[in-house]
């Protein structure tokens, strides 16, 4: 896991002293990695790597054309290559040629019966071939053979030993071990006799295996059999068929192995590509599912929603699937892992089949993302392309040779649905899921990002892709209030707990937020309608605190009420019982008063001495 | 009549008659239908252009980079340098009427080419 991140940094530096450097180290971890990349494609055609046993095999040094014939075509036999006009031949024989004088040191003679040494020259000079070059160093010979039927009388007996030595001549020249022969049915336009050139055919093949060079005949495909003169039949070790397919005006090139002798190869026709280095072939159903599962965690680039995943976002070398309607924020996504990737200093593949680099380059800084700088610094890769520009398979292939050259950590394909437009939905999910696969198989994170027509179910997607990826986030219009706004969640994220809320998912200049979304008894609510919301709740917080302060002044004042009608009820007590102290002292006072009074008036009359008091209480009685 | 070739070519040929024919064959060792090729050329030379010829035999297996200049495939093959137009004739020349043919030595029954 480790190793990845170590591969991936290494943005500038060679592939192959990477390699080197990893077989020095001998750590398992490392090792196991590096059989990865180089043994897994040969052993996904059958399932056996044969590459040791039965035949020797030469190699053409071809990308992937070596892996479905399991090692090369046969050593010192000739190979025959039958196809239409046009369908890439003489491409592949001279690469083959070029390839063993370069790479094998094999030096190789050309016999050229079509095209003169000065136009093949040209023609190869396109795909990054120097074969001027390989001819001034005697690596090649190109030898060309023009027969010019009407200069020519045949006047009894003849054979073609004159093609045989000039060939032996060629081939002792510079010691050569592979032989290409293009196109050898031109000698029957050349020569009216057919039986003479069928059994001088027939030598020559036997020839060409008697010498021991590996060669490369080719031939023009014919109605109802491989080649039109039936070269087929003179080959019996190994024979390949080009095919240039159009469907749906949309072009395939497809390579089959036909026939291989004693060998184990790949049946199936695999798409190969021709561009400026040459042809790729792609060996691309992998029948295994025997992946590496990394633990490791990689930042989406946004941080709330890797905290949705788990909190750390998406595994590495995992696929992830962006599925939504058209604006909602798909390719943002997308760009804003490449952002993260290229932060981390790894470097990113951007696969973009609906806009073009600058486009996205300017939409990403609208919303603060610099994805130019990446671009600068060789860490993001971007490739665009319209998905009709051509079929399927070669957009697989590719696909499949940027990511081979540049070791990406992370894949963005933006987006897939398109490619349905151009194939049936079985096709397209077949291409999807071979690219997933392959990604897998390389440890390489991959994020495609799928339309969802309007109408269609949102749980689903166009081509079908949801059941192989491991991580699926679904973005969708939210509509309310009159407005639309996006929702995010994760749908499914195989291998960790996932957050199942929704998100608001709020595009500004400082990219993408993530905001709780209002979930009340009113549902869900986004936007202006959240805002909204917020506001009427905020306001009906201040009512309830408005209420609770009148309340509690009100009670307040009722206090203030009760205890003054106390105070009152008080006051009113106390005077009554005023009232009555001087009630109670003016009756006592009055009492004596008439004691004292009846006191006077008993010594006014003399009734009574004061001596005696006795009379005192009769008086009472009165 | 002998020389009564296609009739655009008629006037050249009149003084191609005083020209001495260069004419060369590639053979490869010595082989029946090389045996052959140069025996049946030297008659017909010595019948149809007595004394203005000249005959250069190239054996191939001896050197065989001189086959890549004049597009030597079929062996043995018969070319005529000059006069000009350049002419080939392949096989052992058994053929008369055909090498006759093939040298514009003899107006042509049949359309060749």
């Amino acid at each position: 896991m480790t190793i990845l991140r170590f591969v991936g940094r290494r943005s500038d530096s060679d592939a192959r002293t990477i390699k080197n450097r990893i077989d020095n180290d001998a750590s398992l971890e490392t090792l196991m990695m590096h059989s990865l990349g180089n043994t897994l494609d040969a052993r996904n055609i059958d399932g056996a790597d044969h590459t040791n046993r039965a035949l020797p095999k030469s190699p053409t040094g071809i990308p992937g054309l070596d892996e479905i014939t399991g090692g090369g075509l046969p050593t010192g036999r000739p190979t025959l290559v039958c196809g239409t006009a046009g369908c890439g031949k003489t491409l592949l024989a001279v690469e083959f040629l070029v390839r063993g004088a370069t790479q094998f040191d094999e030096p190789g003679v050309l016999l050229a019966f079509e095209e003169t040494p000065e136009d093949l020259i040209k023609n190869v000079r396109s795909l990054g071939f120097d074969l001027d070059q390989l001819v001034a160093e005697n690596r090649i010979v190109i030898d060309h053979v023009h027969v010019e039927r009407s200069e020519i009388e045949e006047a009894g007996e003849y054979d073609l030993e004159g093609l045989f030595l000039r060939l032996n001549f060629a081939i002792e020249s510079v010691g050569a071990k592979r032989v290409v022969i293009d196109t050898l049915e031109t000698l029957f336009s050349g020569f009216t006799n057919e039986a003479i050139l069928r059994a001088e055919l027939r030598r020559l093949f036997a020839w060409l295996k008697e010498r021991g060079v590996t060669a490369i005949i080719t031939g023009e495909r014919g109605e109802g059999q491989l080649t039109r003169q039936g070269l087929e039949e003179y080959v019996s070790d190994c024979v390949i068929l080009l095919d240039h397919r159009v469907h749906d005006q949309i072009s395939t090139r497809r390579i089959r192995i036909v026939k291989y002798r004693g060998a184990a190869h790949g049946a199936n026709e695999y798409p190969f590509l021709i561009n400026e280095d040459g042809i790729s072939v792609l060996p691309i159903t992998s029948l295994r599912l025997n992946h590496d599962a990394s633990d490791e965690r990689i930042s989406s680039g946004v941080d709330r929603l890797d905290t949705m995943l788990g909190g750390e976002g998406y595994y590495r070398g995992s696929s992830v699937l962006i599925s939504g309607t058209a604006g909602t924020g798909k390719s943002t996504l997308a760009a804003h892992l490449a952002n993260a990737t290229c932060r981390r200093g790894e470097r990113c593949a951007y696969f973009a089949f609906e806009e073009s680099p600058q486009q996205i380059i300017r939409n990403m800084r609208s919303i603060g993302l610099d994805l130019a700088q990446w671009v600068d610094r060789g860490l993001l890769h971007f490739h665009a392309a319209r998905p009709t520009l051509y079929g399927l398979e070669m957009h697989l292939a590719v696909m499949h040779k940027i990511i081979d050259q540049l070791e990406p950590a992370v894949a963005i394909v933006d987006p897939i649905t398109n490619f349905s437009t151009n194939a049936t939905r079985a096709e397209s999910h077949a291409m999807l899921m071979r690219l997933v696969d392959y990604l897998k198989t390389r440890g390489i994170t991959a994020l495609f990002t799928s339309l969802t027509a309007g109408g269609e179910a949102l749980e689903r997607t166009q081509a079908e892709v949801s059941s192989i990826v491991d991580t699926w986030i679904l973005l969708r219009d939210i509509e309310s209030g009159g407005e639309r706004n996006r929702g995010l969640y994760v749908l499914k994220s195989r291998g960790m707990a996932h957050s199942n809320q929704i998100r608001e998912f709020v595009l500004n200049e400082n990219g993408i937020q993530l905001l709780d979304v209002y979930v009340g008894p009113e549902g869900v609510l986004t936007g202006s309608m959240r805002i909204a919301q917020e506001a009427r709740e905020r306001a009906q917080a201040l009512e309830r605190e408005q209420e609770l302060s009148r309340r509690k002044q009100k009670s307040e004042q009722r206090r203030q009420a009760i205890e003054a009608q106390i105070a009152a009820l008080k006051a009113q007590l106390l005077a009554e019982e005023n009232e009555f102290e001087l009630f109670l002292e003016d009756s006592q006072s009055r009492t004596s008063q008439l004691a004292a009074l009846r006191e006077q008036m008993a010594q006014s009359r003399k009734a009574d001495a004061a001596e005696h008091p006795t009379k005192h209480s009769l008086h009472g009685e009165m | 009549m002998m020389y009564g070739a296609e009739t655009t070519s008629s006037d050249s040929h009149e003084t191609a008659d005083q020209e001495t024919w260069e004419l060369r064959l590639y053979v490869a060792g010595q082989t029946a239908k090389s045996v052959a090729a140069k025996e049946n050329l030297q008659r017909i030379c010595d019948e149809h252009l007595p004394g203005r010829y000249q005959i250069e035999i190239i054996d191939l297996l001896e050197h065989p980079q001189l086959a890549r200049g004049d597009q030597i495939v079929a062996i043995p093959t018969l070319v005529r340098k000059l006069p000009s137009p350049m002419r080939k004739i392949i096989g052992d020349l058994s053929n008369t009427e055909k090498t006759l043919v093939g040298l514009q030595l003899r107006a042509t029954g049949s359309a060749d080419r």
